[in-house]
């Protein structure tokens, strides 16, 4: 009964409800709710979307992050891609986080799934999440010391001697 | 069971023009053949070359294409391909080699005995292919020697014969001496080995 | 290598657990994925995986090309169905767009999309057969892959990465010879595929071999976001096809094949019926696509898709629409959307972030291959290693997939 109201506006409203102030940013392009909260209650955001019986978000579609160098200190967000498989309703959820302490609660514990996908973030962006159980880099070689999908840094390699840049446009 | 696949649409044909391979030169008499060594070898060799599939990614597709039976690589004598170094020929490197792959394929180079030959399949491992990228290294041959490259991305399994066959006239023509030359052990020094 | 030596109970012989490297190279091992292995005896008590020995940074590389330039990297995601890739990519762009394409495309598309799922899960499925020892299976349909090969290749002009279609349509109306070689692979091939079923399926040596092995409830499996086959064989019947309708999925008549217990043998089983259920499919679509005109084979959408040569030689805005389009100076409307496609191996998703300019500010996949491998140790705990080795070819990993 619950599941034939089930949609973007009673989402909203039972967020509201429950985290007042907290979850702002409400918005619905191309029909996926999207609202953003502080870094801090990303759990309780999360658990909360997981275990309430009127929202059974229990399916972790995917988490990624997205750099925005111009954001002052909310440089990195976090990206969280839910589903709710019941009633076949997704959402996608961010928080922010600034670039010089980079920490977020690892979802692990609710979501198996959370694990590489965390490992692949940290690997691409550097965030830390904290309370993983082994946030090594996963993609790429252990020795890379820089995040390489943070947009300061380039496509190619650096080292290549052999690459003669005017035939490719390049000065 | 067999008649759909006569079915398809073209006769079946029976090959009774079998080629014959040529004959080494040489002198030959009732009972005996005398040719030189090297001649003899390189025929042996080139019909019976054991290759290594070091297959990482797409082009690993069209390898298997190519041991299908529509493009079969077993009628050139690579009936075996084994993936153990110690005991095969002809290193095939198939598919692109990113950075964090280059020390395991090095390893696999190093672990291979003499004769051994390597032909690079595709773009990625002749040259880094599309991805210009941070993570994949340009190209095989910087950190092991290459006798033949075969481009295209996925080359099609023609192709990777045309480079087999290619390595075949490698083989068939490599004097017995030259694994122990200086010039080869100077190639083999530009690339930090032995 | 570390080595994470496990302290075994009391009343085992060894003191501690001895350490096998399943290498980055191995026959068995499809593509590059490393684990390293924690063995009491033959039985497996621990693995750790190591992953990206092909990364190929597509998610960078994507942010550099403009629109038109992703299609060939979305093709080597899934290498083995790269058509599905290809349009899932341009249903992407088409809902950024605004995009409506016509009718008979989306049952092009629906022809195509299942042809590859077919022969991805035919790879799947003989390799399985291959790595228990049984190559035939093998040969055997490896030659109606080389057939799907020939349609594709009468469409865009490759083999196996297919960069297929555009954004609105195709590129080639289907000629007459897409249509023969259709009907004769809809002829010949449910006889092969009853011969490979009938080899493997109640093969007393196959059914040991994969009953039992790597087994997974469906809690578990949907707390590791599992999807596509490897779900349905653990009992939810997930399909993106049918929850979020594409193309025409909405108006054709299939089931969704489901397992029970989630092990290698219900995988080979539910993919088996998913060939069956493709084939019928493919059948619906050529019938509801001859009640279409057949002429059209793209939308009408000249900013984005290009024009015929005769009109870029002799109108003005074609010609300049092509410049601008092959030269990547079109721009996308900013926006953030998130759309997903039935893969051959699960719900494939693009998180496509656009700032409004010529290439994506932000483009993510959702790769399924990457997310159900993280259960992978412990499906085979417990397990021998060579029940390691057919779980892992029974997941269908694609290393492409997996590594980005």
């Amino acid at each position: 009964m619950l599941s034939m109201g089930l949609n973007n506006a009673y989402i909203q409203q039972r967020l509201t409800d429950k985290f007042p102030d907290q979850v702002t940013g409400f918005e619905e392009p191309f029909g996926l709710l999207g609202f953003s909260a502080p870094a801090v209650m990303n759990l309780k955001i999360i658990q909360f979307l997981y275990e309430d019986e009127g929202l059974k978000f229990r399916f972790l579609t995917d988490l990624t992050a997205v750099h925005y160098p111009g954001k002052q200190d909310a440089e990195l967000a976090v990206v969280y891609l839910l589903h709710n498989l019941v009633d076949n309703i997704r959402i996608r959820f961010k928080v922010y986080t600034g670039i010089g302490k980079p920490d977020i609660f690892t979802a692990t514990k609710i979501f198996a799934a959370a694990n590489w996908m965390e490992r692949e973030t940290y690997d691409f962006f550097g965030i830390n999440f904290v309370g993983h159980p082994n946030l090594v880099r996963i993609l790429n070689v252990d020795e890379m010391d820089y995040f390489p999908m943070r947009k300061q840094y380039p496509l190619e390699d650096q080292g290549r001697t052999d690459k003669d840049d005017e035939m490719f446009g390049r000065s | 069971m067999t008649n759909y696949f006569l079915d398809m649409g073209r006769p079946v044909q029976f090959n009774t023009k079998v080629k014959v391979g040529n004959m080494p030169e040489g002198y030959s008499g009732e009972g005996f053949f005398a040719t030189s060594l090297n001649k003899v070898i390189g025929l042996a060799r080139k019909n019976s070359i054991w290759p290594l599939p070091f297959a990482t990614s797409c082009c690993g597709i069209e390898f298997m294409a190519l041991m299908g039976s529509h493009y079969d690589l077993a009628r050139f004598g690579s009936e075996r391909v084994g993936f153990s170094p110690r005991q095969c020929d002809l290193l095939m490197v198939i598919g692109t080699i990113a950075k964090k792959m280059g020390p395991v394929l090095r390893e696999v180079y190093l672990q291979m005995a003499e004769p051994r030959w390597v032909i690079s399949v595709g773009a990625c491992a002749s040259s880094g292919g599309i991805f210009d990228t941070y993570s994949v290294l340009q190209g095989v041959d910087q950190i092991i020697p290459v006798d033949v490259y075969v481009p295209g991305c996925p080359p099609r399994p023609e192709a990777i014969l045309d480079g087999f066959m290619k390595i075949q006239d490698l083989v068939e023509k490599e004097s017995l001496r030259r694994r122990g030359s200086e010039r080869y052990k100077e190639l083999l020094a530009g690339y930090g080995i032995g | 290598m570390e080595e994470h030596h496990i302290r075994l109970k009391q009343d085992s012989l060894q003191k501690e657990t001895t350490t096998l490297n399943l290498g980055p190279t191995h026959p068995a091992t499809h593509g590059v994925f490393q684990n390293v292995l924690e063995m009491d005896g033959e039985r497996i008590v621990g693995a750790t995986s190591t992953i990206g020995y092909i990364h190929r940074a597509f998610e960078k590389l994507s942010e550099r090309r403009p629109y038109y330039q992703i299609t060939p990297i979305t093709d080597r995601l899934n290498y083995c169905s790269s058509p599905i890739n290809n349009i899932g990519w341009h249903l992407t762009m088409e809902k950024l767009l605004g995009l409506k394409v016509p009718r008979r495309v989306d049952y092009m598309r629906v022809i195509i999309m299942e042809l590859a799922r077919i022969s991805d899960h035919l790879i799947c499925n003989s390799v399985v057969g291959v790595d228990s020892g049984a190559y035939t299976g093998f040969l055997y349909v490896m030659q109606y892959r080389e057939l799907i090969y020939e349609i594709y290749e009468e469409i865009c002009g490759s083999r196996l990465t297919t960069n297929i279609g555009r954004i609105g349509g195709f590129e080639r109306n289907f000629n007459d010879k897409v249509f023969s070689k259709l009907d004769r692979f809809q002829k010949e091939y449910p006889g092969v595929q009853q011969e490979f079923e009938n080899l493997f399926t109640h093969n007393r040596i196959f059914m040991d071999r994969t009953i039992g092995v790597g087994a997974i409830s469906a809690e578990r499996a949907l707390n590791y976001s599992f999807t596509g086959p490897n779900l349905r064989a653990a009992g939810v019947d997930y399909d993106v096809r049918v929850a979020e309708p594409y193309c025409a999925y909405g108006e054709l008549d299939f089931q969704i094949p489901v397992g029970k217990t989630g092990d290698c043998y219900d995988r080979f089983l539910v993919r088996n019926e998913e060939i069956w259920q493709s084939l019928s499919m493919i059948r619906q679509a050529r019938e509801k696509m001859e009640k279409e005109p057949p002429e059209v084979f793209h939308a009408d959408a000249p900013a984005y898709y290009l024009a015929p040569k005769e009109d870029v030689y002799t109108k003005m805005e074609a010609l300049i629409y092509h410049f601008k389009i092959v030269m990547g100076e079109i721009d996308a409307p900013a926006g953030e959307v998130y759309h997903c496609v039935e893969g051959a191996n699960g719900e494939l998703g693009y998180y496509l972030i656009s700032d409004g300019g010529r290439t994506p500010y932000r483009l993510h996949f959702r790769r399924p291959c990457f997310i159900y491998y993280q259960a992978y140790p412990e499906l085979i705990h417990g397990a021998l290693l060579s029940d390691a080795v057919i779980c892992m070819s029974s997941l269908n990993l694609i290393a492409g997939e997996m590594d980005a």
